[in-house]
């Protein structure tokens, strides 16, 4: 049964879809989606509540919302489990997913759509969520423990954006948060996670544009 | 021997959505009431992070945040399945709970709970909303089909408290004229045999509401 993927190249969402995919050993056709020049039909039309990516046709149906899509990745692929063994700690990553969710991007956008004194305080409420991160790593290898998974493969695709942040807040997340720092290089060593990354140099670039579009700078 | 525990708060629909997943799959559990105001130092042991009610304790083990405590029953208890089997079916379930909570129910709230532009902005929005779920309920007794599911437990929100709070304000968003389909399942819902069991009291909800209303706190 095909599998296609509607992405574009600077998500983070996206790089999520790609590395559960590549950890899965699962091939599929990836369509690049022009989301300023205009959304394609079939994503529309997949998506017309959110019009957003990634958006994951298996088949032709289509899942939506990039946890949701790992989480249906890891049901539907069985090897290798991404999900944890005991139903505590899917509980536990479960937990976290959500937290990183609701936390973690849009931290990150008050930092670089900030002005001013907003850019400070947005600065402040991210480091403080990635410290909570950081204690929810512990002395642990990886977030799937001895094992990369799935907890980390939400994690560390939104960390292509954190040169980002950094240029913008003023920090150096190797500074506040030492160990999460550590367990970023870890994951950037993994194939599965460096082929899916986009250059977070041309996310720089791309978020000095949208501060343009914005007229914040 | 299992040991559960669920820290709830009377009036929450959130602990009630938990309360009804647990009695779904007969699990016995003892339940503490936290005053919100003055939360126990044991619960606060178990939940330093978000601190907020329903926290379910299995053998010692805390799990909080209501969406991750349902899966978490359905996955460790035999009975009456919450989640679909299949995948693909699971997916949609999580997401249109999602966008009950998000594109729905946190809207009405906040409706209810502002003034001026942006009540306006929040009516509109959730109405935009209530247009697409009233389209998804149109030809089923329940979300989950002929069965309560997941999305029917997460819109419990919808169907017993926004009602009253709408009410108690005197702003109405979600009327039966304009949404017939979410009415008629809210009905439904709310007389359920085993539904009705685990609502807390109309009045008492009412009353909580009107009083947070006048003091502006919820507790």
């Amino acid at each position: 049964m095909p599998v296609k993927v509607l992405d574009f190249w600077a998500s983070p969402f996206g790089v999520r879809v790609r590395v559960a995919l590549a950890e899965k050993g699962v091939s599929y056709e990836s369509q690049e989606e022009d989301l300023f020049g205009g959304k394609s039909d079939l994503l529309l039309q997949s998506n017309p509540i959110y019009e957003k990516v990634p958006v994951l046709l298996h088949d032709d149906k289509p899942v939506l919302e990039s946890s949701n899509i790992v989480y249906y990745i890891d049901e539907t692929w069985p090897s290798p489990k991404l999900l944890p063994a005991s139903s505590y700690d899917r509980s536990r990553a479960r937990f976290w997913t959500d937290f990183i969710d609701k936390k973690v991007y849009d931290a990150g956008r008050n930092i670089w759509m900030g002005k001013g004194a907003e850019v400070e305080a947005a600065k402040d409420e991210f480091i403080d969520v990635l410290k909570k991160l950081e204690g929810a790593l512990g002395n642990r290898e990886y977030y799937g423990g001895d094992q990369f998974g799935f907890l980390d493969i939400i994690f560390v695709s939104l960390s292509c954006w954190f040169p980002t942040y950094e240029k913008y807040g003023g920090f150096k997340v190797e500074e506040e948060t030492p160990k999460i720092a550590a367990w970023l290089k870890k994951c950037y060593k993994r194939e599965t996670v460096a082929k899916s990354m986009p250059d977070s140099q041309k996310v720089i670039e791309f978020v000095g544009m949208m501060r343009k579009m914005h007229g914040i700078e | 021997m299992s040991e559960v525990k669920l820290f709830g708060a009377w009036f929450s629909p959130y602990v009630k959505r938990v309360e009804m997943s647990l009695n779904l799959k007969g699990v016995e559990y003892e339940y503490i009431e936290e005053d919100l105001k003055n939360k126990s130092p044991l619960f606060l042991q178990y939940n330093p992070i978000t601190k907020l009610v329903p926290a379910l304790v299995h053998n010692g083990k805390p799990i909080f945040e209501s969406s991750v405590i349902l899966e978490y029953i359905d996955e460790t208890w035999e009975g009456p399945s919450i989640f679909p089997k299949d995948p693909f079916d699971r997916a949609m379930s999580r997401f249109w709970a999602k966008f009950v909570e998000d594109k729905c129910s946190d809207l009405l709230w906040k409706a209810c709970w502002s003034a001026g532009e942006e009540r306006e902005k929040a009516a509109k929005e959730a109405e935009e909303g209530l247009t697409i779920l009233e389209n998804e309920i149109k030809d089923k007794k329940f979300f989950g089909g002929e069965n309560i599911g997941l999305v029917d437990l997460v819109a419990n929100y919808i169907a017993l408290w926004n009602p009253i709070l709408q009410d108690v304000v005197g702003f109405h968003v979600l009327t039966q004229d304009k949404f017939p389909n979410i009415s008629k399942w809210a009905d439904e819902f709310c007389n359920d045999s085993f539904v009705e069991k685990y609502m807390p009291e109309k009045e008492k909800v009412r009353l909580w509401l009107k009083r947070a209303v006048e003091t502006g706190s919820l507790y």
